[in-house]
């Protein structure tokens, strides 16, 4: 027993101990516990009053009772007793007991709480420091309440101790983390900021923990503190390495108050102040320049705690992303501890090199080291440390490497110990790399087959998706992808995956290698159904589509695949499946004409160009690259739902070779549709709006109803705000107005105003005609109603609405009292400042009314929502920090200011309005996506109010900076 | 709290590194905490400090401490004193058989709790004249106290050894 001999120690604690380490088995060891539970009961009920001593041993005891596992239900009377004991060793095992095992529910709360007050008021420093200690440890809501007004007094009051204050400051940072509405820091603010200025380093030390954490929630009410701690910083940065003395580890001066300031100063941009961002600059310079030189001592301890500082410092580096020589310096030290033998510190540079790789000044300087990097992934032991050197060949990936880079993980993954998890998103971003930078399609094809073979089980379905996408919509490449995979498919075992992605493409493009007799029509059937016993359900139904496909493309097939088709094990297949399409193709494939054939079994048309999907599913994961999170899922029904041309993925495809077939979730090959996908317009170059399908169906007394609302296509530069109109054409009776529209009403961009957070209302009134707007947005579609009222009694003739990208006319006459319906279908082709001009021309009596309004299509109402964490959006934002990504404006209150209106006006705005985000609750944070045609253009914002001087600071951030500039107008009138 | 480190759906919560500021923006939605736990292990995973910043049921703290020694233990002394864990990580040391873990959000600067871990391990052994593992069970109410003089509310109180032990010390005479 050495210990046991040292200091104070409790005999028959040390006797108890050593019982239960002698117990030569779990019973004995149960048995020995129940005895001196039983004992120390015992006593705690016996007549006689047992001293301070005996209490603090048996309460100890149940504390080393407890700790082994056990439970302990009595005792908690006796540990709050001691709490007021005079002797600090008893005192200290009551604060102990209830520390560790006090539920903050107990019914002893009050008492301890009393006990606690009793400390804090005793001047006693070291009874104000257990007391401390217990609230920092329990940090209960009662304790907050009981307490957090009167620890930050403590803190700040000038005859407190320094120990005692060291304590005062993180016991009130954890009350503040537990219980922020009952920490008030008002008037103490100033007070705790210059904490920082404070002789003791240890309560410099301790207050820094707290300032940090303040900072975070108010940085304005804090940010005295920069000041603060870069001049600290700079005494302790210039030190020598003995000035500090007992901040002075192996030769480091403070190095964990060092790096702790230094992560204080991340919470704020660059000093503005010249002279402290001066100051700061030379103090990192410092800290660069002390990493060559040559060490002051071989101990790790040192150089470990030199590099704590250098890595803290490099972060701040990052984070101000301002300064090019010092990332580029800080990239170059990196760059050596790469090769350093310590490996530690090879993958802390990996790690933070990681970070460099984003900013523009270093992204260069990074991708000197690739060589390095790639030799990590290869040799490294440690599997964290291959990864981060993964992590950094992805960042460091640009058009220039990607070849190299992606040839590289892959051979990696080859040899790779697979942790499930991270490899799927390391398989995740290899197929990024590939498409991301995809010079050829051929590469990329290749690459995606390997991935596949390499690592299938990892590959998701995405993956293969989208390599079908791409092979069916780049015919240049067919001809290889079916050479590829159908070498691919030669592997006697191969995944699933790649079982899939060959029935696809062979099915649709078998024909361009059939020539070379290796690879006739019969071999690349045999090769296929070689894998059919293999495979799931799924992938045999797509093998059965594929196998339908080979009988168009190949007639000689024919006999084959029908025998196959026709046997048991298909045509009476156990699932339904599998069965129905055995049974359809059979029959599909011995009635139809060959014309009929060929049209049911038409090659697949293009899938539409959209965002990749693996992309998404990143994005899903991982929240970084652009905003787009909206459900995939949704998009795709909806865009086929209002365009008639969805996306689909290949598992999506219509089956229609037979209308009774049961529509399958499963993979299917055949995608072949009714009609062909209405075609878009084309999307001419800034054109805004194709596709404003107008629809006139009178309401009320007007007769006609023109319901075969059809399509017209037709561009006009939305640049030209110049109302030189394409008029639909009217009915030959009604000759339209020959003049030229008027100019728009001077109030138009008022009007227009009026929607931007809205789509229902009346959008312009006089006396003699109502419009009204009811209208609906999804994605980069919309759909709007005017409705246009007569107010008179009169008719309406010759009455035309022209829009200045096209229209087809409505209703020509309106009748007194009558409404008129007129039907817009809206597609955003891409991003646009300037709203739509509707003319309206009609004969009120002899005088013609000729009126051009702006149409309430605005930007933002292409908005998808967009919910993300805090740190996605952080992110998010810093990635979009190039100046013109970013739009602001400081504008008087025009409305109300009140909460709720705000919030209404966001929301209608058509972007989500997050919650938790800004550490300031009177500031709002919106993220969305605004879907176009062409692109999605992700957009944040962030509203400051300000109450008093009713103010607004409105800040957009967008992927494109047009819309940036062209919301911040937008949104500048609305509040 | 309790199940921020063990649930996913908190991960954003529990993760929001402490430097996502930006250029004029100054943001962060939660109040990061350093230090979420220190535990000593033995090789054979016996505990001998457990010391929590955060509330966890005792379940929980069970399972965290086996998880922690799986880890730690399979680690060689050419890996990193890393090691990722959950959401969080875990930076450890290996002095004689037992592994001084401390546990700290991913953005949490590494090298400065490795040497926090030592710092620490240099007091103990001052205080106990050349520490071992039993002094640490027979004065396991003492460990504490170091403990609470240099960490608190999972942050770092003090780090000069010299004004530790002088209070150890002043401590041990009352």
């Amino acid at each position: 027993m050495p210990a046991v001999s040292k200091g104070d120690g409790m005999r028959g604690l040390a006797v108890f101990i050593s019982d239960i380490r002698n117990c030569k088995s779990k019973e004995a060891e149960i048995k020995r516990i129940n005895k001196e539970l039983a004992n120390i009961r015992s006593k705690f009920k016996g007549d006689k009053a047992l001293d301070g001593y005996s209490k603090k041993k048996y309460v100890c005891k149940l504390l080393f009772i407890f700790l082994l596992g056990h439970d302990i239900d009595f005792g908690h009377m006796e540990a709050v007793n001691l709490l007021s004991s005079n002797k600090y060793t008893e005192k200290q095992i009551g604060y102990l007991f209830i520390s560790v095992l006090v539920n903050s529910n107990s019914e002893l709360i009050r008492l301890i709480n009393n006990a606690i007050k009793n400390d804090l008021s005793s001047r006693n420093p070291t009874f104000m420091c257990l007391a401390l200690h217990c609230i920092a440890n329990v940090g209960s809501r009662e304790m907050a309440e009981a307490f957090a007004s009167e620890i930050p007094r403590i803190l700040v009051a000038g005859d407190t101790m320094d120990s005692v204050k060291q304590s005062a400051a993180l016991c009130l940072l954890r009350l503040y983390k537990t219980s922020p509405d009952l920490v008030l820091m008002g008037e103490w603010t100033s007070r705790v900021v210059h904490l920082l200025n404070d002789q003791h380093m240890g309560v410099v030390t301790a207050a820094i923990s707290l300032i940090t954490c303040l900072s975070q929630k108010n940085p304005d009410e804090f940010k005295t503190c920069v000041s603060l701690a870069v001049s600290r910083l700079s005494r302790i940065v210039s030190s020598a390495s003995t000035d500090l003395q007992d901040y002075t580890y192996y030769f480091v001066p403070a190095p964990w108050l060092s790096c702790k300031l230094l992560r204080l100063l991340q919470c704020y941009p660059p000093p503005e102040d010249g002279a402290v961002k001066g100051r700061l600059v030379e103090c990192l310079e410092t800290i660069l320049n002390k990493a060559q030189e040559p060490p002051k001592s071989k101990k790790v301890q040192h150089s470990n705690a030199k590099n704590a500082i250098l890595f803290e410092a490099i972060s701040l580096i990052i984070h101000y992303d301002s300064e090019p020589n010092l990332l580029v310096r800080a990239c170059n030290q990196l760059g050596q501890f790469l090769q350093h033998r310590e490996t530690n510190l090879r993958y802390l540079a990996l790690e933070s090199m990681c970070t460099l790789a984003s900013s523009e000044f270093s992204h260069e300087a990074v991708k000197t080291h690739i060589e390095t990097v790639i030799n990590a992934l290869k040799t490294e032991r440690d599997v964290s440390v291959r990864q981060r050197a993964a992590d950094l060949l992805y960042a460091m990936c640009d058009r220039s490497n990607a070849k190299q880079i992606v040839a590289e993980m892959l051979s990696y993954l080859e040899t790779a110990d697979y942790s499930i998890r991270e490899e799927m998103v390391r398989v995740l971003k290899v197929a990024i790399l590939a498409e991301k930078y995809a010079v050829d399609y051929s590469w990329y094809v290749d690459t995606i087959l390997n991935l596949i073979r390499i690592a299938g089980d990892y590959v998701s379905e995405e993956v293969w998706y989208r390599v079908i996408q791409i092979v069916i919509n780049r015919d240049d490449v067919q001809g290889y992808a079916a050479k590829t995979v159908f070498e691919a498919l030669q592997a006697p075992a191969c995944h699933e995956n790649m079982v899939k992605v060959g029935g696809y493409i062979l099915g649709e493009f078998g024909n361009l290698i059939a020539g070379d007799p290796r690879s006739s029509p019969l071999v690349q059937f045999n090769l296929l159904h070689s894998k059919f016993h293999l495979c799931s359900v799924p992938t045999r139904a797509l093998l059965l589509s594929a196998y339908i496909k080979f009988i168009n493309l190949f007639p000689e097939t024919k006999a084959t695949i029908q025998e196959v088709l026709r046997c048991d094990s298909q045509i009476r297949n156990s699932d339904v499946e599998l069965q129905q399409r055995a049974v359809e193709y059979l029959k599909l494939s011995s009635i139809a004409s060959t014309d009929v054939l060929a049209t049911v079994l038409e090659e697949m048309p293009p899938f539409p160009e959209r965002e990749s999907s693996i992309l998404a599913k990143l994005k899903k994961k991982k929240g970084p690259g652009a905003v787009s999170v909206t459900e995939l899922e949704d998009s795709k029904r909806e865009s086929s739902e209002l365009n008639g041309a969805g996306e689909r993925g290949p598992d999506q495809s219509v089956m229609a070779a037979s209308n009774a077939s049961t529509p399958s979730p499963s993979a299917d090959l055949l995608g072949i549709r009714s009609a062909a996908p209405v075609s878009t317009a084309p999307a001419g170059a800034g054109s805004l709006l194709v596709d404003v399908f107008s629809e006139a169906g009178p309401t009320a007394s007007s007769g006609a109803v023109n319901d075969d609302g059809f399509l017209r296509d037709l561009e006009q530069p939305p640049e030209t705000s110049d109302p030189l109109l394409v008029e639909g054409s009217g009915d030959s009776d009604s000759a339209p107005p020959s003049e030229d529209p008027a100019p728009p009403l001077s109030e138009a961009e008022e009007l227009l105003n009026k929607f931007v957070c809205k789509n229902n209302g009346v959008l312009f009134e006089n006396q003699l005609l109502q419009i009204g707007i009811k209208s609906e947005y999804r994605q980069n579609l919309g759909r709007m109603y005017l409705f246009y009222g007569n107010k008179t009694s009169v008719q309406f003739a010759s009455f035309t609405t022209t829009l200045n990208v096209q229209s087809k006319p409505v209703e020509p006459l309106v009748e007194g009292g009558a409404q008129i319906q007129q039907v817009l279908n809206i597609e955003c082709l891409t991003d646009f400042s300037d709203a739509p001009l509707l003319n309206i021309k009609f004969r009120y009596g002899g005088a013609l009314q000729n009126l051009t309004l702006k149409l309430p299509v605005t930007i933002n109402k292409f908005f998808q929502p967009t919910e993300m964490a805090s740190q996605d959006f952080f992110q998010r934002w810093k990635q979009l920090s190039q100046p013109q990504q970013e739009a602001q404006k400081i504008f008087k209150a025009n409305h109300s200011m009140d909460t709720e209106v705000i919030k209404a006006k966001l929301l209608g705005l058509g972007m989500a309005l997050l919650d938790n985000v800004d550490p300031n609750p009177e500031n709002y944070v919106c993220a969305g996506v605004i879907q176009t045609k062409s692109q999605q253009v992700g957009c944040l914002l962030r509203l400051e109010p300000n109450a008093q001087a009713q103010m607004y600071r409105l800040t957009l951030r967008c992927s494109k900076d047009s819309v940036s500039k062209r919301l911040c107008e937008l949104l500048a009138q609305q509040f | 709290m309790a199940d921020v480190l063990l649930s996913d759906s908190q991960k954003a919560e529990s993760l929001s590194p402490p430097s996502a500021v930006t250029g004029g923006l100054d943001m962060n939605s939660s109040l990061g905490q350093s230090i979420r736990f220190i535990l000593i292990q033995n090789r054979a995973g016996k505990t001998r400090l457990a010391k929590w910043y955060m509330q966890f049921d005792d379940d929980e703290k069970q399972k965290l401490i086996e998880e922690v020694h799986a880890v730690v233990t399979v680690r060689d002394a050419k890996h990193t004193n890393f090691v990722e864990f959950r959401n969080f990580k875990i930076i450890y040391r290996r002095y004689a058989g037992l592994y001084f873990c401390i546990c700290v959000d991913v953005t949490d600067n590494n090298l400065a709790y490795l040497e926090a871990i030592h710092n620490f391990v240099e007091v103990l052994n001052e205080y106990f004249h050349n520490v071992c593992e039993l002094d640490l069970v027979f004065n396991f109410y003492k460990v504490y106290t170091v403990v609470d003089e240099m960490f608190l509310a999972g942050e770092i109180r003090e780090t000069s050894q010299t004004k530790v032990l002088k209070q150890l010390l002043m401590l041990q005479s009352l």
